[in-house]
């Protein structure tokens, strides 16, 4: 089913500027040159015993000390770092690399050996690290070899867990059995399909485990089973200094420095590129003081023309005027929705139609006060029912409109709470919204599943929502909708997900509970078609702007239709009664990029019409000829009475 | 291109007493340079079927064979041969493309497991595959996140075609793409088996893009086959209920301003 990705489109940033980011990397910068150089300049000076200077307290010459043998504890430290860093790292990579083969591997091989491995990496974790690391030294016999294969060891489970965890959404995907039904090689699958796949998680994952497996090292040296005399790492020496605490603290704190020092730098780093792969995903946003205030429609407010035909006509229920939605982006506000204007009466059926991208259901979900987290609404005017909602916060303008506007999801699997019962669910709006009590709640939820035609709908109402098929689903979110008495119903997509025949059901009854309550509805579709069959007016998006308001039953004409858009769109889709010996009628090219301005007519780019001044000025939303609005400098329905254009290429 | 034969195909999920035939004997031929449309709507076992004749799922009984091979034996089958057999194209193009590897990546895959071509060889390959697309020679150096939903379907179009597969199974191919592209790739496809007498089994919910597209169709529900026959004919007179109620159920456009599906929630009793 169709899987429509909506909300501001997502850009990829430049290089990270992180402040953290740039403090580890001088932490590692400083501890790689240590281990490198410190061995070949102080390497014989740090194990050269002294018996005139043993046990020594800090002074200038030693200023962490010297130790029983007369050796400068400083110098020590910075030797040291080679071999702590050494063990640390190959010890973290040695357990990467096995958890990464045990965990991804089985990707690429049959459900029998990911059973296998699966039940290996479980019984593996269920060990408990200390005992691992011992058992390691009971065979192995203490020594440096000995701590790094026992910490690879207690670290080679979890790395396997999550390797495991994330190749197991790579095998399950599509492109994977692509790959297998292409024939490529197992060996091809799990380096071009896997690994590229989980690569970023399990590096961050690494890099980050270092800092602890050098403390964990550490402590395998001080506990005496690490690193033996008279090799010497950061653990032995804190062991050799704290022999020595009492009269001179300072030969056991500095190389707990060098661990804590250590420690911070890997983990730092590990964070900064974690976060930097969650930015490169979703876009670094600009901080709100260079993003500058929200944008506000540009066109001026309503001509005297308009305010007249405004303040003449019927009240209307929902009144927008100018409405705009934003979201920060790397390069300042991205505009999704730009000076959106419409009105619907008391009663009415809106339809709204448009591409994904094109704004619809974001304007939708701004209206009904549920748009996504970040977004910036500003609307010239946007009233309801006669209360103002501008300059109220979301939660403000939400307990206004409370009950009187229900809202239909698409996805009723996610609209619905899993863990709750339906009924429950369902009586919650009169429990919180009507203050009614808990019995007369679950008995208005009763009889709401009942008016949507749910068979036996008491003890449907205390199922839970997987327990509903589909199309039940979506029945009980309609019921959920009218439960307050709503006299708007925002409905997104409400049938997007269900096959031709329930489509139809929901669609009947969505049309009859309008019909009996007298409440307007606005409903979101991708689909022409169905808004034709349910509306009574239909709204057209492109790129973030209704490009034409007219009347549903000219859709039935279609050379009525004004704008070349809602003609495209009219004409592409195939129906029960197209020529099959024509090519379908087809827009040419792709709706527009929103993250970057798009200048004058967005549709100039696709549209065979477009001149000039199309390019460079953006069409105003005026009335039109047929009755509604369009914007649209060259309106073909004029056009239609001489030279009536058939089911050919529109544009080209 | 071949002929693929399937003879009482069943399919079962589950074990023992919570068993269930999600296809359940199902018999069906694509002849060879024609497109059969399957359609029926969710849990019919249409796309079961063609991920059976896919390989990518085993079947419980019966015979699916393709100019005579036989298609379910997998021992001692090279997996490149099998490749050559059949190629499905899949529903979502955001998810059957690897995201770390390039449009040309992506097709050059698909040509070296199927032949030794040389560097420039293979690269006027992928130029042609894209061209046979509508694709210009420069998206082959994109990645999958940077171009359209449209124009990834293309990709995957032009990743199958470059196997020269002998059938090709179409898993909903243009249910996720917008309004305005699917015409767009339904156009393509119909080319596409015209120039290279493609044979393929078309696997749809949409009625009208399988009227349009395919040559017979075959309609299915609950796992079985419930009406078969020339597309067109199908569609204009449905003779069994089940595909008249799926006819009935499209909405269209020329019920605009009409109160259609008032009378329809009247008859079916909705008030």
């Amino acid at each position: 089913m169709t899987n429509r990705r909506s909300g501001p489109p997502k850009r990829r940033s430049g290089p990270p500027r992180q402040p953290m980011a740039i403090i580890a990397v001088c932490m590692l910068g400083v501890l790689v040159l240590l281990a490198v150089f410190a061995p070949v300049l102080w390497g014989e000076e740090a194990v050269a015993a002294d018996p005139d200077a043993i046990a020594l307290p800090p002074s200038g010459e030693h200023p962490l000390g010297t130790d029983k043998l007369g050796r400068d504890i400083l110098l020590r430290t910075l030797v040291a770092t080679r071999l702590s860093l050494v063990m640390a790292v190959a010890a973290t990579l040695m357990g990467g690399c096995i958890g990464l083969a045990l965990g991804a591997l089985p990707a690429v091989l049959g459900t029998r050996a990911q059973r296998w491995f699966a039940s290996v990496i479980s019984t593996w974790l269920a060990f408990p690290v200390l005992l691992v690391a011992m058992l390691t030294v009971i065979l192995l016999g203490p020594g440096t070899t000995t701590a790094v294969v026992a910490l690879a060891l207690t670290m080679t489970p979890s790395f396997a867990r999550l390797a495991q965890t994330l190749s197991s959404r790579v095998g399950g995907s599509e492109y994977l059995a692509a790959a297998r039904m292409l024939g490529v090689s197992r060996r091809r699958q799990f380096t071009r399909y896997v690994l590229p796949n989980i690569a970023e998680p399990v590096i961050v994952n690494v890099t980050t485990s270092i800092g602890g497996g050098l403390l964990a090292l550490s402590s395998l040296s001080f506990l005496g089973v690490g690193v033996q005399p008279p090799d010497f790492d950061w653990g032995r020496l804190l062991s050799e200094g704290f022999g020595q605490v009492y009269n001179s603290p300072v030969a056991a704190i500095g190389p707990g420095v060098a661990v804590v020092f250590a420690g911070l730098a890997f983990s730092m780093l590990g964070e900064s590129l974690a976060a930097q792969l969650r930015n490169r995903e979703h876009g670094r946003a600009l901080p709100p003081r260079r993003l500058g205030p929200a944008p506000v429609a540009e066109r001026p407010a309503r001509t005297p023309a308009e305010t007249e035909r405004a303040e003449t006509e019927a009240a209307p229920l929902l009144d927008v005027d100018g409405l705009s939605v934003s979201f920060p982006g790397p390069d300042g506000w991205i505009r999704p929705v730009q000076d959106v204007s419409f009105r619907i009466l008391p009663g009415e059926i809106v339809g709204v139609v448009g591409e994904s991208g094109s704004g619809k259901s974001v304007t939708m979900m701004s209206i009904a006060q549920l748009a996504p987290a970040g977004a910036a609404v500003t609307a010239r005017r946007l009233r309801f029912d006669g209360e103002d909602l501008t300059g109220r916060t979301p939660a403000e303008a939400g307990r206004v409109l409370g009950t009187r506007v229900g809202v239909v999801f698409q996805d009723s699997l996610t609209a619905l709470n899993p863990a709750l019962r339906v009924g429950t669910q369902l009586a919650e709006i009169p429990r919180v919204h009507g203050g009614a009590g808990r019995a007369k709640a679950h008995e208005m939820a009763v009889r709401a599943l009942d008016d949507v035609r749910i068979p036996d709908a008491a003890r449907r109402a205390q199922q839970f929502p997987h327990e509903f098929s589909g199309g039940m689903r979506q029945r009980a979110l309609i019921a959920m909708s009218q439960i307050g008495s709503p006299s708007l119903i925002i409905a997104d997509e409400p049938t997007t997900a269900l096959d031709v025949t329930v489509q139809r059901r929901v669609l009947a009854l969505l049309r009859r509970e309008c019909a009996e309550s007298g409440a307007a509805a606005i409903v979101v579709s991708h689909d022409v078609a169905v808004l034709a069959e349910l509306c009574g007016r239909l709204l057209v998006m492109y790129a973030g702007r209704i490009v034409e308001d007219v009347d549903i039953a000219l859709l039935a004409t279609p050379e009525r239709l004004a704008h070349p858009y809602t003609r495209a769109l009219a004409a592409s889709l195939p129906d029960l009664g197209t020529d099959r010996t024509k090519p379908l009628v087809t827009i040419p090219g792709e709706p527009p990029d929103l993250s970057r301005p798009v200048t004058g007519c967005a549709f100039a780019a696709r549209c065979a019409f477009a001149t000039d001044d199309c390019r460079t000025e953006v069409p105003v939303l005026t009335e039109h000829r047929h009755g509604g609005r369009v914007a649209c400098r060259h309106p073909q329905d004029a056009m239609a009475t001489d030279a009536a254009p058939g089911r050919e290429e529109v544009g080209a | 291109m071949a002929e693929l034969v399937i003879e009482d195909l069943v399919v079962t999920f589950g074990h023992r007493h919570r068993a269930f035939n999600a296809v359940d004997g199902v018999s069906l031929t694509v002849p060879h340079g024609t497109i059969v449309g399957l359609v029926g709507e969710s849990g019919s076992g249409k796309s079961t079927v063609a991920r059976t004749v896919a390989g990518l799922q085993r079947a419980t009984s019966g015979r699916i064979t393709l100019d005579g091979d036989d298609l379910l034996r997998t021992r001692g089958v090279d997996r490149r041969r099998r490749a050559r057999d059949v190629q499905m194209i899949f529903q979502d193009p955001y998810s059957s493309l690897n995201p770390r590897m390039t449009v040309g990546e992506t097709i050059e895959e698909a040509l070296t497991t199927h032949g030794d071509l040389d560097g420039r060889r293979r690269a006027a390959s992928v130029r042609e595959l894209l061209d046979l697309v509508r694709l210009k020679p420069a998206v082959a150096g994109q990645y999958p996140s940077q171009i359209s939903g449209g124009m990834r379907q293309r990709v995957a179009i032009a990743r199958c075609l470059a196997v020269r597969p002998r059938l090709i199974v179409a898993d909903e191919i243009t249910s996720a793409l917008d309004a305005s592209v699917q015409g767009a790739v339904l156009n393509l496809i119909r080319d596409l088996q015209r120039e290279l007498e493609l044979s393929m089994i078309f696997i749809t919910h949409n009625l009208a893009a399988v009227r349009y597209i395919a040559d017979t169709t075959v309609v299915m529900s609950r796992g079985r086959v419930v009406e078969h026959g020339d597309s067109e004919e199908i569609v204009a007179n449905p003779r069994q209920p089940y595909t008249r109620a799926l006819v009935s159920a499209i909405p269209r456009i020329e019920h605009a301003g009409t109160d259609h599906l008032l009378r329809f929630a009247d008859e079916e009793g909705l008030r």
